[in-house]
């Protein structure tokens, strides 16, 4: 082919360049380099230790806490039960229509989330999360058999051998039943614990304990000891929504340049140079637990566990420097915008909606009715003539109770001149007396009739009219009014 | 296309060609990720593992097709066959109860009751609705079963004997049977005549409009009618004579209408379902019907007469 010369040419452009071009992308697949986190101790080691034994307990014992409800009602103080479609916590019992309360929970939650986040970084992340305490639990436990940081990374360095096949192997294995034990006890929130948990080793619980036990005990160890950091990094959403909650007054873990900096070491400095507080030791990047350098600054990858800043500090200690070269802290610490405050206007917008939210689920748990009421009028036939003339239009009334008790009730109706109630077994009047047994929901038909004289009167004009139906307790009290439509003949 | 063994890398890409080019574009060899290629590798192995075990080719035989059985010698049909069994073995003790079962055990008995209304419920479409209508409502000449007027009786026993031996019918002798003469075809009644009684029989109801004639056709009601239909119109459940005085007209209440049924009778029939459907069956459809909210309170001694 001939070369075109493109110069002065409307055909080309010299001097363009590929901005994307393929030999100079960045490459997308990088293996992962393993991360060994150095034990620590600290004050904020302390605080993910009582965190996470609080977390922990609060899983594995919660569905073996009792609660009283009396007879006929599960005694397990937190249950979602599937078979009966409710869930108990303590005196809370929601039944399955009621599902819209764990969506209000689900926005406390996020706001809860927001709050956090914009006042003290994401403290989720680092002490809170599953996946944290979890990863957490596993290091230690890989910790415990194989050593700290640099035995186990000769460890991995190291040729194969019984030892290391001996350590190695017995670390997945008690990894295996720590994540046996977490798929086990998910299970427990989902049936009697005690029964389920004697059934369960007998062989005899249902196949979904086991497959979502099963389910759990592997992405527990996939997750919390293969995985680990890699989750937090690629595969959550939250850390690239942090951008948007966090400013410049959130407190968050980092490093403090302007007294660190230039950063070298004390023999460095003995020999003259003038020198910032950093030593460079690397012990807060030996400890993280993503494997990132704080001093680098705010970036993804940190889930503001703030094991650095204990690591730090011990380093400060030892070489009678001043404590907090890494601390919690407004994120431009250094440009002194940043105030620090935990109290400003965006966190007192997140603890209004929280309050709002929560008020209007408390209100609306408070003044819920334990009495559901649900009218289906009978379409086919629309109406009935009977032989006096009169109409007669049927009537499903369910009625669900929430009482743990019998529950006596009675139906009245209204709206039309002259409208009586007739029951399927010929009880007839002004209203009908029916009973409910306790917790469940039962369905009882009803049978409205309008005297043929009203409908020579026209009461129900284009055959069409509306009746007011009452539910009435035992007191005298209207539980519940509904209006239904009531069909007869075109006059 | 050229047949080049020797390793060909694409400058750009870095990666090997095929050796494979047309006009200048050569193929690049990206070969399939291996965890791809043996997880095909192993669905190739199961679905050949597949076809040995269950039903698979199909292939002529005879006149029509037939497939290979498979070694589990498994099909949807058995699956559904068991199922359908496990349901009715389930059901077993209800549909007993209610064919041991008086209807004033059965009523007591909510969970049986609810039982047989629902099974009652299922079998009136299948078997009823085809004339009653889906909702029972009826049409002309169809009796509307939520009504409360009944030609042979609205209490449980007498909905439950109808429904056992029919109305007219054919083939059970114990049938429910009556013959209203046809006045004007059988020549009982001149035109005149059955015009009068035509008159008399609206005006029990308020319609009439000739009162000569509602004179005349009293006297023909004393002497061809009354026996069966009651002073008044009363009618007789005995005798499946229609109520005369109330709004409900099985054939329509207007003068024509009634016309045509007094000159030519009407005669209804419904198939006795004794033989065709089991006693079970047809006391759950005794108990749906009744429930419909026309029933009549059965009175003392029937129930014990049963």
């Amino acid at each position: 082919m001939e070369k075109l010369n493109p110069i002065n040419s409307p055909l080309g452009t010299p001097d363009a360049a590929a901005v994307n071009r393929a030999d100079q992308r960045d490459q997308l697949y990088a293996d992962r380099k393993k991360v060994y986190p150095r034990r620590v101790y600290g004050q904020f080691r302390m605080i993910k230790w009582v965190v996470m034994a609080l977390t922990l307990s609060v899983y594995y014992l919660l569905p073996w806490i009792r609660f009283d409800r009396g007879p006929g009602v599960p005694d397990q103080a937190f249950l979602i039960d599937f078979p009966t479609r409710k869930a108990y916590f303590f005196g809370l019992e929601i039944w399955a229509q009621e599902v819209y309360y764990a969506t209000g929970l689900l926005i406390l939650a996020a706001l809860g989330l927001f709050l956090t986040t914009s006042a003290i970084g994401r403290a989720w992340c680092g002490y809170a999360c599953p996946q944290t305490v979890w990863t957490d639990l596993f290091v230690h436990i890989e910790r415990w058999i194989q050593g700290d940081r640099n035995q186990r990374m000769k460890l991995d360095k190291s040729p194969w051998g019984v030892k290391k096949l001996l350590l190695k192997v017995s670390t997945h294995l008690a990894w295996l039943v720590v994540a046996a034990l977490t798929g086990g006890a998910f299970v427990f929130y989902f049936g009697d614990a005690p029964t389920l948990a004697k059934q369960f080793l007998t062989g005899t619980a249902p196949l979904t304990s086991y497959l979502f036990a099963g389910g759990l005990t592997f992405s527990t160890y996939l997750l919390g000891g293969i995985a680990r950091e890699q989750v937090c990094i690629y595969m959550c959403p939250w850390p690239r929504i942090q951008g948007a909650l966090v400013d410049e007054n959130t407190l968050l873990v980092s490093y403090d340049k302007k007294r660190g900096e230039p950063r070298g070491s004390l023999k460095a400095a003995a020999a003259g140079e003038v020198l910032g507080d950093c030593i460079d030791c690397k012990q807060c990047v030996a400890v993280c637990p993503t494997g990132i350098d704080i001093r680098d600054g705010f970036q993804l990858e940190c889930i503001q566990c703030a094991l650095c800043v204990d690591a730090c500090n011990g380093v400060m200690d030892k070489i009678d420097r001043p404590r907090n070269l890494i601390r919690y802290a407004p994120e431009e610490h250094v440009t002194k915008k940043g105030t620090g405050l935990i109290f400003r206007a965006r966190t007192f917008i997140y603890m209004g909606l929280i309050v709002l939210v929560g008020g209007i689920m408390l209100a609306s748990l408070i003044v819920r009715a334990d009495l559901d009421v649900n009218i289906i009028k009978d379409r086919n036939p629309l109406f009935v003539r009977l032989s006096s003339g009169d109409v007669r239009n049927g009537y499903v009334i369910r009625l669900m109770n929430k009482q743990h008790a019998d529950r006596p009730l009675t139906i009245r109706a209204s709206g039309l001149k002259g409208l009586t109630l007739r029951s399927t077994d010929h009880a007839e009047g002004k209203e009908l007396q029916v009973s409910l047994p306790p917790d469940d929901s039962a369905a009882f038909k009803v049978f409205a009739v309008l005297p043929a004289e009203a409908i020579g009167e026209g009461v129900l004009t284009s055959g069409k009219g509306e009746i007011t139906f009452e539910i009435v307790d035992m007191d005298g009290h209207v539980i519940s009014r509904q209006n239904a439509p009531f069909n007869g003949p075109r006059s | 296309m050229s047949d080049k063994h020797e390793k060909d890398i694409d400058q750009i890409s870095g990666v090997e060609t095929t050796g494979h080019e047309w006009d200048g574009i050569k193929e690049l060899n990206n070969p399939l990720p291996k965890w791809w290629l043996y997880t095909f590798y192993a669905t190739i192995l199961f679905a050949i593992g597949y076809t040995i075990v269950y039903p698979s080719w199909p292939f002529p035989s005879g006149d029509g097709w037939t497939y290979v059985k498979g070694t589990a010698d498994y099909a949807q049909r058995t699956d559904v066959a068991e199922e359908i069994g496990a349901v009715k073995a389930e059901q077993a003790k209800y549909v007993d109860e209610i064919r041991s079962a008086d209807f004033a055990a059965i009523t007591a008995n909510d969970e049986l009751h609810d039982f047989a209304l629902q099974g009652g419920k299922a079998a009136f479409g299948d078997n009823c609705a085809g004339c009653h209508g889906s909702g029972a409502q009826g049409f002309t000449g169809f009796p509307n079963l939520n009504d409360d007027d009944w030609l042979w009786g609205g209490t449980i026993d007498a909905i439950y004997t109808t429904i056992q031996h029919g109305i007219r019918s054919e083939t059970d002798p114990e049938t429910r049977l009556s013959d209203m003469p046809r006045f004007l075809a059988d020549g009982i009644l001149d035109r005149d005549g059955v015009l009068d009684v035509t008159e008399y029989v609206l005006s029990l109801s308020g319609k009439a409009e000739d009162e000569a004639r509602v004179a005349r056709g009293a006297v023909i009601y004393e002497e061809q009618c009354v026996a069966c239909h009651m002073e008044g119109g009363a009618g007789s459940h005995d005798l499946g004579a229609p109520k005369l005085s109330d709004a409900i007209w099985l054939y329509g209440g207007d003068r024509a209408a009634v016309y045509e049924t007094v000159a030519y009778a009407r005669r209804g029939v419904m198939p006795a379902w004794a033989g065709r459907l089991d006693e079970a069956t047809i006391k759950q459809l005794a108990l749906y019907v009744y429930s419909l909210g026309g029933g009549e309170a059965a009175p003392v001694e029937s129930m014990e007469s049963r």
